[in-house]
């Protein structure tokens, strides 16, 4: 629910008066805090870093828990994002957190299009967002929030100076989300050079334009707190979920040789002052830059892209819901077009080829039938031949028979018809 | 999602700097104080509106409840003929109040000439109309694309209606007019000036009231049907067996007791308007400013106003859809064809529609 700032100027029209007993409406803010804990709170963090920064690690301690996870390898091929969503719970506040992972980011051989994918993700909770906004029917008060609140940026503990890659991805993403450098895994850099390469961190970043998140100082309670922080940034942190017994007390510590780096002393790193900026003082005003700044801007922009401008009054809630709608509604015909267009140009084809395979069946037919006809004539044909044939050999077997019969009568009509031919001629 | 809980948290501190010994302490909770902070800075807003016929004592129960002059009040005006308006005006006055640090805009919308009438009929319409336009003009600032951080708040968060102390039950005007607000805002129905009503005369009086509600299927505050948990239900069931809250207002303190209270002196005795013993005054301000105020601007927002961003968002398509495409994106500073392209007219066309529609109810 939204307010106004209250204006005390009389020139706004508004008087102020006096009470004359207690009212009762000073209870509002318990009034509002108790809605809120009702409903939960949604919270966002976003980590950018090259893998093996400790970014998993520092998850956990910050939250004093063990997230989900292994250690990720070196050798993907792009930069992908690995989003968990987990639920915390101290005393009567429920947490909804989200934590976003960059995998991948820094390992590739080229890098420029690294910070692509990051963008390309923080812009789409943007949309998810802005779509629910201009929905008719719409639940924003139960909405699962997914806008990153905070983006923690990872910088290598070189102790030189910020990477070219570094520099890019935050000038790319100061304009969409809240940037708190950190140095990871800073126990590797010896306590002088450290306050040296803070400095060249910052005025690197400076002179580069990069906007990176300030805590804010117009609220007097936290305004010293803050501004103190803001001078330390960027934080120099370690993390470890680890314990080692200092003293007669269990700390979060990395154990060395040469010595035990303790998580929560401030003389040996930023934790303590991470954690409760990020945490216990500016959560809120995280989650209300993310909302009243950077996805107005967002929103800004891409509604000014798709063609509307504020200039009419009348045709405002016109234009805006229904176009939206109606462009989207074009884009979908368009689609479905296309997609018609394919389903026809597919069946087409595949009548053709259809036609084409029966022709072809045919054609094999008749040959077929050709042939059978073909093979069948000439086994008539053979067939009359060896019949031919056969009665030939029949007639020659005959013939022969009838020959060798005609010789035996011969022979013995020889002899009879010798004597037949004697007794011719003795008569 | 993995259910990941730390452990036990250190009930101490809540942004300060407790590090050392409680490592097991996140700070999560911390939210709490930085919303808090949050809210203090920006204050708070509440638009009430009271509706009633003249002479039921609303400007008074106004300035009872605030405890100060928020409320117009009739004296202010001398002229005999300006007393009753000829239609129901709508008079809006604002005032900042602070209370421990709290501060809050209050602003209180007086209907003067309510029921006044010989012919009361519609006159309910410009009460609609003044409701609507607020949520119409939240609606535009809301849709703008370079929009304000806090979008300026006019919208009626809960509209007080005065029903007269007859003791029998409720009128043809009341009913029409309850039922037909009840469904764009929150009504909270009061009984004014019940210290004409003895206590079981107040009793069957409230009952008969509220079996007239149920069967005129009027939802007064709080709804049933918004009612968010079995803990709610339980507390506002104890509320919707009370209502309507039998009221009276004075801004008068009297001596009592000893103490100095707010109260009305008769001949018979003295009425202590925060005695609930007396009348049910401070039911009514706790429910209104003490408990209950963020909840009656929670449904005034997401309830209420959605209702009518829903309606009026599926009026403007149905309109549209006989447009060509081309036609969508309407820039009238880029080319000068402001008149010629039906946009525009359709678009005036469709708001002037709006304007009878918003009548309707």
């Amino acid at each position: 629910m939204a307010s106004t700032e209250i204006a005390r100027q009389a020139g706004e029209g508004v008087r102020a008066v006096p009470l004359a007993g207690h009212v009762g409406f000073d209870s509002m803010p318990d009034q509002l805090v108790n809605k809120s804990v009702n409903r939960g709170f949604c919270f966002n963090i976003l980590c950018v870093g090259e893998t093996g920064l400790g970014k998993s690690t520092l998850m956990d301690t910050l939250f004093n828990t063990k997230f989900e996870g292994e250690p990720t390898q070196h050798n993907q091929p792009g930069v992908t994002l690995k989003s968990n969503t987990y639920e915390l719970q101290e005393s009567n506040v429920r947490l909804k957190l989200t934590v976003v992972n960059t995998v991948g980011f820094g390992d590739q051989i080229n890098k420029e299009d690294s910070y692509k994918s990051i963008v390309e993700f923080i812009d789409a909770q943007f949309e998810a967002y802005l779509q629910e906004e201009l929905k008719i029917k719409r639940t924003l008060h139960s909405y699962h929030d997914t806008r990153i609140h905070a983006c923690l940026y990872f910088i290598a503990p070189t102790g030189h100076s910020l990477k070219s890659l570094d520099l890019v991805t935050m000038k790319k993403l100061d304009s969409k989300v809240n940037i708190i450098p950190i140095v990871a895994k800073s126990d590797a850099i010896a306590k002088s050079e450290l306050a040296k390469f803070k400095i060249k961190i910052t005025s690197e970043l400076v002179s580069n334009g990069v906007q990176i998140y300030q805590f804010p100082t117009d609220d007097e309670s936290v305004a010293e707190i803050n501004s103190t922080m803001n001078s330390h940034l960027p934080f120099a942190v370690v993390g470890s979920t680890e314990e080692v017994k200092i003293g007669n007390k269990m700390v979060k510590a990395r154990q060395y040789p040469w010595g035990t780096v303790q998580v929560e002393n401030e003389n040996h790193c930023d934790f303590v002052k991470l954690r409760e900026m990020l945490i216990r003082v500016n959560m809120e005003d995280l989650r209300e830059q993310t909302h009243t700044r950077h996805y107005e801007l967002y929103r800004r922009c891409k509604l000014e892209e798709m063609g509307f401008k504020d200039t009419d009054p009348d045709s405002k809630p016109f234009s805006l819901q229904e176009t939206y709608e109606a462009k989207r509604n074009e884009f979908m015909g368009e689609l479905q077009k296309k997609e018609e267009e394919m389903r026809q140009m597919f069946v087409q084809r595949v009548k053709e080829k259809e036609a084409e395979l029966k022709e072809a069946e045919k054609e094999l037919h008749e040959k077929f039938d050709r042939l059978k006809k073909l093979h069948q004539d000439e086994k008539k044909k053979l067939e009359d031949k060896k019949k031919s044939l056969d009665d030939e050999v029949n007639t020659f077997k005959q013939k022969k028979t009838a020959a060798e019969l005609l010789q035996n009568q011969a022979q013995q009509a020889g002899g009879s018809t010798t004597l037949k031919r004697d007794k011719e001629r003795k008569n | 999602l993995t259910d990941a809980i730390p452990h036990h948290p250190n009930p101490q501190g809540k942004g300060e700097k407790s590090h050392g010994g409680d490592f097991s302490y996140v700070g999560i909770d911390a939210i709490l104080e930085q919303m808090r902070r949050k809210a203090m800075k920006q204050g708070f807003e509440l638009n009430l509106m009271v509706v009633g016929q003249s002479g039921l004592g609303k400007s008074t129960l106004m300035n009872t409840l605030f405890k100060s002059k928020v409320s117009r009040n009739k004296s202010v005006q001398s002229n005999p003929e300006e007393r009753i308006p000829k239609t129901v005006e709508i008079k809006s006055i604002s005032h900042d109040i602070e209370e421990k640090g709290v501060r809050m805009k209050l602003t209180v919308i007086d209907t003067p000439g309510f029921g006044d009438q010989i012919n009361n009929e519609n006159c309910w319409q410009p009460i609609m109309k003044f409701i609507n336009d607020q949520y119409e003009a939240y609606l535009q600032e809301e849709i703008n694309i370079n929009r304000k951080k806090r979008i300026p708040d006019s919208r009626v968060h809960c509209c007080i209606y005065f029903i007269p102390p007859t003791g029998h039950c409720l009128r043809p005007l009341d009913v029409e007019f309850m039922r037909r607000l009840s469904k764009v805002v929150n009504i909270v129905p009061v009984i004014a000036k019940a210290d004409t009503l003895t206590l079981e005369e107040r009793d069957s009086f409230k009952q008969t009231i509220r079996e007239e509600l149920r069967a005129n299927g009027i939802d007064v505050y709080p709804q049933k049907e918004f009612d968010e948990d079995a803990e709610d239900r339980m507390i506002n069931d104890k509320i919707r067996e009370m209502i309507p809250f039998a009221v009276v207002g004075s801004d008068q303190e009297y001596q009592v007791n000893g103490k100095r209270l707010l109260g009305r002196k008769t001949k018979w005795g003295t009425i202590e308007v925060e005695n609930i013993a007396h009348c049910e005054f401070a039911y009514l301000r706790d429910l209104l400013i003490r408990t209950h105020m963020q909840n009656i601007k929670d449904i005034t927002g997401s309830i209420h106003y959605e209702t009518y961003r829903v309606r009026r968002l599926n009026e403007s398509n149905g309109h549209v859809i006989s447009q060509t495409s081309d036609h969508m994106a309407v820039q009238p500073k880029a080319n000068g064809q402001l008149e010629e392209q039906p946009g525009a007219l359709q678009a005036n066309g469709v708001a002037a529609q709006h304007e009878a529609l918003s009548h309707e109810m």
